[in-house]
Order: structure tokens, then sequence, then C-alpha cells
């Protein structure tokens, strides 16, 4: 091993190392959750970059409707959450938060899309734990993962990463925040950027 | 370089081994052991203040609450279960108040583990919560309480000299405010 890759591989040890996951598990998932362990804080590199025109695509929801991007155009604004997996740690402590904030999307014209790379009968499962979530939960898993790779999200292990996508009406996006896959993203955050819409 | 790079790895596993085993250990602490005496931010609400018995500004520390039993709530605003129990929690903060002998006695606090201020003033704003509510973006007083999960219910009884007992440390619901509330009053001796 050279002196150079043998740097970088005892950096990332000793990253994983020292750092742990922070989340904390509501009771509602008590024995029910698979704890990966710390992750690569970001496993991809995304090409999209603000002031570009979000892919379109159409996913299938748990309500059993298809859901297509582009029909928002020119109505509402959209903010496209990706988390990595159900029933894992911090993603189940992230949409149920969601949950009590429509009031926030509905000041800003904003609909709230959730996706991951699960399917339809996990996902309904997971969801029901958290409640009726208000906003659409859509299934990235087949062909698996093409949003995600659209969107420059998809790990390598083939989840997607914790990420926030912000598109305004004419389709274009505003803001992106791929986060640290081990942390949930500060909700006032993502108020910041729809704040920015306006 | 060799072996320099062999000691390093080892204090990595070192290191990663006893982070686990940190983590894993139940360090929560249970019905009649002592409540670590936290510290927080004194309230900016002259109302949140007053609650508490505090004074100026800075940070205060849980001893220091007067009160002779103080029920703190370990929740998180992404918690469906802490969410759901909002109500019920407020019930039992309207029962300590509609009864006069125990208004002065008992207080309540909530501290939102990995939430933000903002964040806990979404909860605050959603369920009308009336008392005071603190945030642990840092996850420090979850990491001192042990990780519980959420929401858990610690209840201690404040003695004269600043120390504490715990007269109940549970995780999940409360169930009914009333039946709770005698729950608390039998176990502290109070009336």
């Amino acid at each position: 091993m050279s002196q150079k890759r043998m740097i970088v591989f005892l950096s990332v040890l000793c990253i994983l190392s020292c750092v742990n996951a922070v989340f904390a598990s509501s009771e509602q998932f008590k024995g029910m959750i698979y704890d990966p362990g710390t992750l690569i804080p970001v496993d991809s590199k995304t090409t999209l970059k603000v002031g570009m025109t979000a892919p379109d695509f159409t996913l299938p929801s748990i309500s059993g409707k298809r859901v297509t991007l582009s029909e928002y155009r020119g109505k509402k604004n959209v903010v496209i959450s990706f988390v990595p997996a159900a029933w894992t740690p911090v993603c189940s402590d992230q949409w149920p938060g969601y949950n009590i904030t429509k009031s926030f999307f509905e000041k800003y014209d904003a609909v709230l899309l959730g996706i991951t790379v699960d399917n339809i009968p996990t996902l309904f499962a997971w969801t029901e734990e958290m409640g009726n979530l208000w906003f659409p939960v859509l299934s990235d898993f087949y062909p698996h993962g093409a949003v995600a790779e659209k969107y420059g999200v998809l790990r390598s292990n083939g989840v997607s990463e914790r990420a926030l996508f912000v598109i305004d009406k004419k389709g274009i996006i505003r803001s992106i925040d791929v986060h640290d896959i081990n942390k949930r993203p500060p909700f006032e955050d993502l108020v910041t950027e729809l704040e920015k819409l306006e | 370089m060799r072996r320099i790079a062999i000691l390093f790895i080892a204090l990595c596993v070192c290191i990663f081994i006893a982070g686990r085993l940190s983590y894993a250990a139940d360090t929560t602490p249970a019905k009649g052991e002592v409540f670590p005496d936290i510290t927080l931010p004194v309230p900016e609400k002259d109302s949140e203040k007053e609650y508490l018995g505090l004074t100026g500004k800075g940070t205060f520390r849980i001893s220091q609450v007067k009160a002779d039993l103080l029920i703190i709530e370990i929740f998180s605003m992404y918690c469906p279960y802490c969410q759901r129990e909002a109500p019920i929690v407020n019930d039992l903060y309207q029962a300590i108040n509609k009864n006069t002998g125990l208004k002065e006695k008992i207080r309540m606090i909530g501290i939102g583990a990995g939430n933000t201020a903002f964040e806990i003033d979404i909860f605050r704003n959603q369920y009308s919560i009336p008392f005071p509510l603190f945030a642990d973006d840092s996850f420090t007083v979850h990491k001192k309480v042990g990780e519980v999960r959420t929401p858990h219910f610690f209840v201690l009884k404040m003695n004269t000299d600043g120390s504490n007992k715990l007269i109940y440390s549970k995780v999940g619901t409360i169930q009914e405010a009333n039946q709770f509330l005698k729950l608390l009053l039998d176990e502290a001796g109070l009336k």
C-alpha cells in the first residue's frame, strides 16, 4: 500500500471509529429498527446543480397513485426528501417530524414528496407506524434506484443518500442538501431555503 | 511506517469497541436512583422563569428548580409516539394546575432529544404545550440519561439539600393523566 493510500485508509478508519450515528429512537419503533451503524457520510456525487432543471420522473406511491414531478410545474414548489431506507434509525426519525410541519409547506406553496428505494409493501408498513403521513410517499424500487441515480444520490450499496431538493414552480432546482446520512437535517435549514422562493 | 500504522489501527479498533460498549450499556437512571444534575438554559420567557422559580440569565441546574416533584419528559418532535402522547401530557399539566394544593409543588419540563430550538417551537405550537421545553440538539442530556427511547418520563422527588431521587423512570405512555398523577403522589407521599 502506498503512503498516500495508507493515509486515506487510516483517516476513513479514524472517522468511522470516532463518530457514532446520532438519533433518538421513538418507542413507536421498538424492536423494529435495523441499525446499520455509522456509515460513510456521503457516498455519491451528484452532477445536478442549483439552477438546473430538475429531472422529471414518475413513481408509484403507497396510495396507489403514480406521481409525476412535472405535474406540479406552474402550480406548486416541490420539496423532494430522499431517505436511505425504511426501518432504519435516522430515517424513521425524519418523516414523522415532517408530519407536523404541513403548515410550513403550505405557507411556501410547496408540496413534499418522500422517496426511498424500498418497495411499496415495505413503505406501507413502515409509514403506518408513523401515523397518517399527509404527503405522498414514493417507491423508487424498480428499476432499482433509477430516480435516485438521476438525481446523483444513489449510494454504492443501492440505497439513496439522505437528501433534500427544493424545486420551484418552473421546475428549477433551487437548493440541494445531500446531508450526512448519519444525521437528520435540521428543519429550519429547509425553511430557510423555502423562504428564498418568495 | 508499518509499525505506526498497526498501532494506529489498534487504537481505532479500541476506540470503536469502547464506543459501542458504552452505547450498549444501559445507563438510564432507574426508579430509586439519582437523576443527573443536568444544566439547561434559563428560559427567556418571564412566565417560564417564574414557573421554575428561576431568575437571571445563562444556565441553571435542575436542582435549582423550586418544586417538590419535577416531571421531565424526554421527547422529540420527530417521534410519532410523542406526538400522540402530547395531549395526555397536557392533561397532566392541567390536572396538576387545577389542584391548588399541588399547583406550587409539581413542575414539568420537556427536553427535545436532538431537536433544535426551532424544532421544539414547532412541537410547542402544534400541541399548545403549556410547560417549558428545552432543545437538546447536541444530544448532551440524551447521552447523560442513557440515550433513552422517546418519550421517556423521569419524575424526581426534590430534596431541600439539592439532591433528588427518582420515583418514576419509564419509557412510553403515561396512559391517563389523573391515574398517573395519583401514582406519583402515592410514590412521593404527597397529598
